[in-house]
């Protein structure tokens, strides 16, 4: 498989204002020739007009500003190109009235950059974004304590805010990936390991991403297929969907949970095609042996290998409407293709985003940017997995009035 | 799965998507070669016959081959085809390429589907916009609202998350969907030519030009190429961003670096 053809790696960079994202990205599309020649000339142009060095961040922010300005570009999507893949950078605004945008942004990735200054160690920002990230389920994380080069490049002193940060990360539930010293600004374990730190061993920023996998669900894993809607086509009666885990062949016992029902695959279909077998991310059409009544938000799965049903989920959910949440409120929860009414019993562990501070440890409502954890009664029984073996039905989001409110993610009683 | 199918596949859902949500659906067919992906995508999802109508915003100055190729294969997917028109418009004398632009632009197109919108009481519409076509896109979401007079309040945008697609919708307002948002030109065309998919002629160099994009005859200019074969398009494409920024205006865009940095405390 040559690189086009590769799937590209989405990936998010996050962190405090000011600590150095636009240089970093700036410095990475340089490094890796993804920028045109004229767009880069352009700046140095004007960089030695003004009498000043050359900076990576104004590439970045040269760019951002074009796009607010609606001009037409090509690089609203960045992009740029490692020996290994392609990776896009996904837009996730920083700041605390962006953080629907922030939360938007960074579940469609499957990697994140935080960036934190090596002087000033972890900020109001840092520590929002490090929870987000970790309440999406986002594990792929590289933490760049940027700004080496103002320390001197010491040993000490990356030690020291490494040490706090992991301290601080542990309490949320991330354990990055690698922590990599850097200059964004000079280039330092950017692309290519840096001869000012011979004390750090490490892989650069380049060469960690190119060790992340993509995090979709894997053709080995237990099968899982949500139903999305059932067509008719000519004679036969189509169940369509997208296989969200495993593979899924011509002739496999299922089980549709949660009305436990059970046939067989006579076919797999797509169009002008019947297909032998589907995996992971594949859209496509069944037909059974035998005529089930299926409704969409039924799940197959392989007859030996069931999901659990259940009607009293436990999440960590973040809240993004103005309108707070209150106990015993009543919603509507959306997993996979799944729909169900909600009552929600308990409210705890309420934590303010921006500080992550707690609250309250028990609590009757749930603001805006905040989170917590809560207990919520379904209505109906629905279909869950553990977010880290079958993600689409370990997460959900939370409706009300037709409006995505909040996103979480279920874990164990 | 590669890069192409994974496309593919997402976009394929979000129609599927868009279908079990809304049943006043319909898709809007420029007869270009994103719509015509997008067409493509939409018989994928439902095994060949797409159950809601294709749209077509004709201004009357399309070029001659759109309409035979929209008509041509219009009939041999078996499409539900309307063709929007703002019949007042043109009985009041509004042309295009005659009126300025923005009046025929939003005379014969956005008043047409509007027009078309409210005599059928569509409540969604499938478009083919991508990210990489306009800075502002960036910001667009998969499903996303319209009120009644068309406006994106892309400031105040609902989240999306994952793959949860969902927007409200009421008597006011209507639902843009966008399954090639994550697709670029160059995927298009990979695509395009994966598939065997037909495209107008008009994107194949002749004589030394050829049309990058289609529109209205009286606005629509060709480029400079020898392109001539879809591989020599996606070479060209590859090749074309230093050219493309070079015929941008130097002085403004040094100008607007300028202002940037002023902006940021410099000077």
């Amino acid at each position: 498989m040559n690189d086009q053809e590769k799937p590209k790696l989405n990936i998010v960079f996050v962190g405090h204002v000011d600590h150095g994202k636009s240089t970093l990205i700036g410095r990475i599309l340089f490094d890796t020739n993804s920028l045109p020649e004229q767009k880069i000339s352009e700046v140095k142009t004007i960089c030695e007009q003004q009498g000043r060095p050359f900076e990576f961040a104004f590439l970045m922010d040269h760019m951002v500003e074009e796009r607010e300005q609606n001009i037409t570009i090509d690089t609203a999507q960045i992009f740029f190109k490692t020996k290994s893949r392609d990776y896009v950078i996904i837009d996730a605004p920083g700041h605390v009235e962006f953080t629907k945008n922030m939360i938007t942004g960074a579940s469609q990735a499957e990697a994140a950059i935080l960036i934190v200054d090596a002087n000033e160690g972890v900020q109001e920002q840092t520590k929002r974004h490090a929870k987000f990230l970790s309440l999406l389920g986002l594990n792929q994380v590289i933490v760049v304590l940027n700004k080496m080069d103002q320390i001197k490049y010491k040993e000490e002193r990356f030690k020291e805010v490494e040490k706090n940060l992991q301290d601080f990360l542990g309490k949320i539930d991330i354990s990055p990936s690698f922590i990599i010293p850097i200059s964004a600004f000079e280039g330092d374990n950017v692309t290519k390991l840096s001869d000012k730190m011979p004390w750090y061993q490490g892989k650069t920023i380049i060469d960690a991403l190119d060790t992340f996998k993509q995090t979709k669900g894997t053709a080995e894993q237990s099968l899982r297929f949500p139903v999305q809607d059932l067509y008719k086509v000519g004679d036969k009666r189509i169940i369509v969907g997208q296989v969200a885990s495993g593979t899924i062949r011509k002739g496999d016992e299922v089980v549709f949970s949660p009305k436990n029902t059970q046939s067989k695959i006579k076919t797999i279909e797509k169009l002008d095609q019947q297909l032998e077998e589907a995996v992971t991310g594949e859209n496509i059409g069944l037909t059974l042996e035998d005529p089930l009544f299926i409704d969409r938000g039924d799940i197959a799965s392989l007859a030996n290998d069931l999901p659990k049903t259940t009607t009293k989920i436990k999440g960590n959910i973040f809240w993004m409407s103005k309108k707070p949440l209150s106990l015993n409120d009543s919603l509507t929860l959306q997993c996979a293709t799944q729909e169900t009414g909600i009552t929600i019993k308990k409210i705890t562990n309420r934590i303010d985003s921006s500080t992550l501070e707690i609250v309250a440890d028990e609590s009757n409502e749930l603001k805006i940017t905040e989170i917590a954890t809560v207990t919520i009664q379904t209505d109906n029984e629905i279909v869950i997995d553990n977010f880290n073996e079958v993600p689409e039905l370990g997460r959900f989001t939370l409706i009300r009035d037709g409006a995505v409110v909040a996103g979480g993610i279920i874990i164990k009683e | 799965m590669n890069h192409l199918d994974e496309l593919e596949n997402k976009s394929i859902y979000i129609i599927r998507e868009a279908y079990n949500q809304f049943k006043k659906i319909a898709v809007l067919w420029s007869i270009g070669k994103d719509s015509t992906t997008l067409i493509q995508l939409c018989r994928k999802a439902f095994m060949g016959k797409i159950p809601f109508p294709a749209i077509h915003i004709d201004t009357k100055a399309k070029f001659e081959e759109m309409y035979k190729f929209r008509d041509k294969w219009a009939k041999k997917w078996n499409l539900n085809l309307i063709i929007a028109v703002n019949e007042e418009a043109l009985a009041r004398g509004v042309r295009c390429g005659k009126s300025n632009s923005f009046d025929c632009c939003n005379e014969l197109k956005t008043n047409a589907l509007k027009q078309c919108m409210a005599k059928h009481h569509f409540k969604a519409l499938i478009l083919g916009i991508r990210r990489d076509e306009h800075g502002i896109r960036a910001k667009e979401r998969v499903f996303s609202p319209r009120d009644q007079k068309f406006t994106w309040d892309y400031k105040n945008q609902p989240p999306e998350l994952w793959n949860q697609y969902r927007s409200v919708s009421d008597d006011e307002t209507h639902v843009r969907i966008h399954p090639l948002l994550h697709w670029t030109e160059i995927d298009v065309w990979e695509y395009v030519k994966r598939e065997k998919l037909p495209v107008n002629e008009l994107y194949f160099a002749k004589n030394g030009y050829r049309y990058r994009s289609l529109g209205c005859k009286p606005n629509t200019k060709p480029i400079k190429s020898n392109a001539d074969t879809i591989d020599k398009i996606i070479e060209e494409i590859k090749n074309s961003k230093v050219s493309e920024r070079a015929g941008r205006s130097q002085d403004k865009e040094a100008a607007y670096v300028m202002q940037r940095l002023r902006k940021l405390g410099y000077m």
